[in-house]
């Protein structure tokens, strides 16, 4: 029994080794770092949902590619990602950046999340002002 | 009866904003295609190895001065040869000048490809790496642009080109005195 759950545990963690990116990895683990880092964040349009880093389609490959040369160059994470998005729209990055246009998407899930737990506070409010008997049978 | 009216109202609110996001797939747009943040802005800059002869260049210099079609191909795309076609059926009438940018391909492919099936293009720029494609947002071939005389990106289409989607979003650039 233990055998074939291990083996199928096994099983679930091998499809996550997955290693798309064939390139060296850069000398200076900094620069890896923010490579890597950056790659995680920026969508695969080609793919819909997901990363460069995951994707093996061209478009992936080559703006890794491109995001490479960039942190050789020097840019910074911020000017590598506004690259982005002039040519290829918001829509590139996984946490798009605040803006007028993007600033529903930030805000209106905290929304909702404030006013669900107004409603709630309200509710237990409500619940506690009873008399005690009401809650028996 | 109160109590009622607030969760109403903000179930409205819900519906509206949701409903209207709805409005492109209810106009049965192609709600994969992404909106181009080049649009309206001056096309970048680029100048590569010309697919007719390799020793020229070809670019944005090229067609400047006149508004222009540039349809990114390549050999493996198969929408591409689904838009062939209509590209040479484009380019022989003569209303707008067609040029191609060849996306990801090896040299002698490219050629071979346009001599099989028929060249569309008055000439083709070959970007091998794909460098140019990303300057200019592509991120699947085939995709079409068209270039305003004064060098703006007017339009982007991803996806096979056919006669009405070139009637609905090219042809009105290009009605005279546009």
């Amino acid at each position: 029994m233990t055998a074939r759950l291990s083996i199928l545990a096994l099983l679930f963690l091998s499809a996550a080794a997955l290693a798309v990116d064939s390139e060296e990895p850069f000398e200076d683990p900094a620069l890896q770092a923010r490579y890597e880092k950056i790659v995680a964040e920026v969508r695969c349009l080609k793919c819909q949902n997901q990363t460069i880093k995951d994707s093996n389609a061209f478009l992936a490959g080559d703006l890794r590619r491109e995001i490479r040369r960039m942190l050789l160059e020097g840019y910074s994470d911020d000017e590598i990602f506004d690259f982005l998005v002039e040519r290829y729209g918001d829509f590139a990055l996984y946490n798009p950046r605040m803006s007028g246009k993007t600033l529903a998407v930030w805000i209106v899930p905290g929304l909702f999340l404030l006013g669900g737990a107004w409603v709630l506070v309200n509710i237990v409010r409500r619940r506690m002002a009873l008399p005690i008997d009401d809650a028996e049978e | 009866m109160w109590k009622y009216f607030v969760p109403l109202v903000l179930f409205g609110l819900l519906f509206a904003v949701l409903r209207s996001g709805m409005n492109d797939i209810i106009d049965g747009k192609n709600v994969n295609e992404l909106p181009s943040p080049l649009i309206g802005k001056a096309a970048p800059e680029f100048e590569l190895p010309s697919l007719a002869d390799p020793s020229q260049t070809m670019g944005t210099e090229t067609f400047a001065g006149g508004p222009a079609v540039l349809n990114v191909w390549a050999t493996w795309c198969s929408g591409c040869r689904q838009e062939h076609p209509f590209l040479m059926q484009l380019s022989e009438s003569g209303m707008v000048p067609v040029y191609g940018l060849n996306w990801r391909d090896t040299l002698p492919e490219a050629q071979q490809f346009i001599k099989q099936l028929g060249d569309p293009y008055i000439d083709s720029a070959f970007d091998g790496d794909g460098r140019v494609g990303i300057d200019w947002g592509v991120y699947g071939a085939p995709e079409t642009f068209l270039v305003g005389a004064d060098g703006t990106i007017l339009v982007k289409h991803l996806g096979p080109l056919n006669g009405a989607i070139w009637q609905e979003k090219f042809m009105p650039y290009l009605v005279p005195g546009e």
